[in-house]
């Protein structure tokens, strides 16, 4: 990973945002098309250190996200690749006619980077969480959909995203996330799940704050219960690992995925829309926002209140691997 | 004087040229936004044929000055002049607008040679406008951005959000043209919405704003001229038209913001080019 340095160390000291920046720092180094901009969200979305070290490069564009975006756009038209720190909610709904006109239609490389996704800005109030941005975001052609499942992911997605030639979206959350990878070496790739726990009997399928959850839960169900749950941090959402997905109905016969999203048009529609595709029948779990919007609180007591914890994802389980379902390899029947 | 004559003429005899091809495109594609490219063609006719540094072999000369039509649907005016330049070929004007076109209302800049950016949600343009002309300074570049947007659109929000950061980065590379045709879909622009007082607006977000004769080349030229030697503030030019000017039937009347014309319409649309081409030649002559 030429020149990036971080490990699991570096993520008990930086926050998600920060490893974003100092990898976009790097980057920067060797690449001047990289420019930054943000909306009043500098010190928030920690771009902030960007601008010290290349003040001519970073552009404050206020609060004025519609602006900001359709601005963006236009450096990328001119030849640069501008990065947006602004948080989720704005790049979906306050700005989503620029981002859906100006850099998706017209196909041009901003990469988004949207922060205090999902509900981990959950003291804010609802009015700052962002539930929906996946579902928005996902029915956008052209544009690539990730959400890292913590800082060390968060880095190789930002690395990744300056090699795609169109647009990004980069959601991370807001914060310090709980690790999942030692390190940056695990094999990143936009578009390929990861099998981060092994399993025959059920699939979890996760991404970002979930991936963690799923992880303990996976581990706690092999010792507790002796249930072997397979895990995959579907990182990318758009375009959607579809082989890993059908491997998963095929080996496993029940999925259930969680998120920090509502259940509608998110991971959980993704998948859904692959298996319906597939032909192959299996029990199915989306968890995540039922069609509501959160009420106000810490992320980890939303997570739970949501139940995509490690705890509520361990009772969905449980619940679905008590179903009676076919589970014979005789497909031809049910498709 | 800016222009001189031969100069002038040979503007006149091109925009006049462009606004018949604009009434055939009309006719070809069964309707269009007749009003507001008539209103703009003497400003985008002065831009591509003296003032803009492009490359007529090469639309996509990246050291080009860039032309952002933010007013997104008078592209059927704006098609009259890249199949003039020869980056879109003639015949292609009649597929305009129709099933299966390159071209639809709203020029496609993926798709279009020369347009150099989609629009067509309005309000958004000034912003795209001031991307190109931040990646300008950012690349060492000394190309120019013009952005012409219609009056209607300065309802948007974001008009005056990009309008507020063009004058924070002092970005005077980029010249901001407003065609002030006065009219909108549903009505005169002090009607629908009061833009007034507009040049008092403009002036108040930081920009020397001026009004003058949309339709007067000489009026436009030294504006523009001025506006690219200035550097203590950006530039708005407030462009004073006529929507339909030209065509009589279409002149000042909101109603002709987007509409299809018949064949004897067409008929007549081209005999009174014809005579508002003679009253602006007799007026070159004479100056």
């Amino acid at each position: 990973m030429g020149g990036l340095t971080y490990n699991s160390i570096s993520q008990t000291r930086m926050a998600t945002g920060e490893i974003y920046c100092q990898t976009l720092i790097e980057m920067a180094e060797t690449d001047p098309r990289i420019v930054a901009l943000t909306a009043d969200l500098g010190k928030s979305s920690k771009i902030g250190a960007f601008m010290e070290r290349f003040p001519d490069r970073f552009y404050q564009m206020g609060i004025a996200e519609q602006n900001m975006y359709a601005v963006a756009a236009g450096m990328a038209k001119s030849g640069l690749i501008p990065f947006t720190s602004s948080f989720a909610i704005f790049a979906s709904c306050r700005a989503l006619d620029q981002v859906h006109t100006d850099i998706c239609y017209q196909n041009v490389p901003v990469k988004m980077i949207s922060s205090h996704a999902g509900t981990s800005f959950g003291q804010a109030g609802t009015t700052h969480h962002s539930t929906e941005d996946i579902a928005i975001m996902r029915s956008l052609a052209n544009l690539t959909v990730i959400c890292p499942a913590d800082g060390m992911e968060t880095a190789n997605a930002v690395r990744a995203a300056v090699e795609i030639p169109g647009p990004v979206y980069i959601r991370i959350n807001r914060g310090y996330d709980q690790q999942v990878y030692e390190d940056l070496d695990y094999g990143f790739e936009v578009g390929k799940a990861v099998e981060l726990h092994p399993g025959s009997d059920l699939t979890i399928i996760a991404m970002g704050s979930t991936v963690f959850q799923a992880l303990q839960a996976a581990r706690e169900l092999d010792a507790v219960d002796k249930i072997k749950a397979r895990v995959l941090d579907m990182h990318t959402v758009k375009p959607i690992d579809r082989e890993a997905i059908i491997k998963a109905v095929h080996d496993t016969r029940r999925v259930v995925t969680v998120e920090d999203h509502t259940v509608i048009g998110g991971l959980g529609g993704a998948v859904a829309e692959v298996i319906a595709e597939s032909g192959m029948g299996c029990a199915f779990r989306r968890l995540g926002l039922q069609d509501c919007f959160s009420p106000i609180g810490l992320h980890e007591d939303l997570m739970s209140y949501h139940g995509i914890d490690t705890n509520g994802i361990l009772k969905s389980v449980r619940e679905l691997m008590q179903l009676d379902f076919e589970e014979d390899e005789d497909w031809a029947d049910e498709v | 004087m800016i222009l001189d004559k031969e100069t002038l003429s040979m503007l006149e005899a091109k925009a006049n040229q462009l606004r018949h091809k604009t009434i055939d495109t009309v006719v070809y594609a069964g309707s269009g936004h007749l009003g507001g490219a008539l209103s703009m063609i003497d400003a985008a006719t002065l831009l591509y044929y003296n003032v803009m540094n492009i490359d007529r072999d090469d639309p996509d000369w990246e050291d080009r000055d860039r032309f952002v039509m933010s007013k997104g649907h008078a592209g059927i005016g704006l098609i009259t002049i890249f199949s003039d330049l020869g980056w879109v070929p003639e015949e292609d004007l009649k597929t305009f607008n129709l099933t299966g076109s390159k071209y639809g209302i709203h020029l496609d800049s993926n798709v279009v040679p020369g347009v150099d950016a989609s629009t067509g949600s309005l309000g958004h343009g000034l912003s795209l406008a001031l991307g190109m002309a931040l990646a300008a300074k950012q690349l060492k570049k000394d190309y120019f951005v013009y952005c012409m947007l219609g009056d209607g659109e300065c309802q948007e929000g974001s008009i005056w959000e990009a309008a507020m950061a063009i004058a924070h980065y002092n970005q005077t590379n980029l010249i901001t043209m407003v065609d002030r045709n006065k009219a909108q879909i549903d009505g005169e622009t002090e009607d629908i919405m009061k833009l007034e007082p507009f040049q008092e607006k403009w002036t108040a977000f930081g920009f020397h704003a001026e009004t003058i004769d949309g339709h007067d080349f000489e009026a436009i030229a030294q504006a523009i001229d001025d506006a690219k030697k200035r550097t203590d503030q950006p530039t708005c030019i407030i462009l004073d038209t006529v929507k339909g000017k030209g065509v009589c039937f279409c002149e000042g009347d909101y109603r002709w913001h987007y509409g299809g014309i018949s064949k004897d319409m067409a008929q007549q649309a081209h005999k009174d080019l014809d005579a508002y081409y003679d009253e602006r030649l007799t007026r070159v002559k004479g100056a």
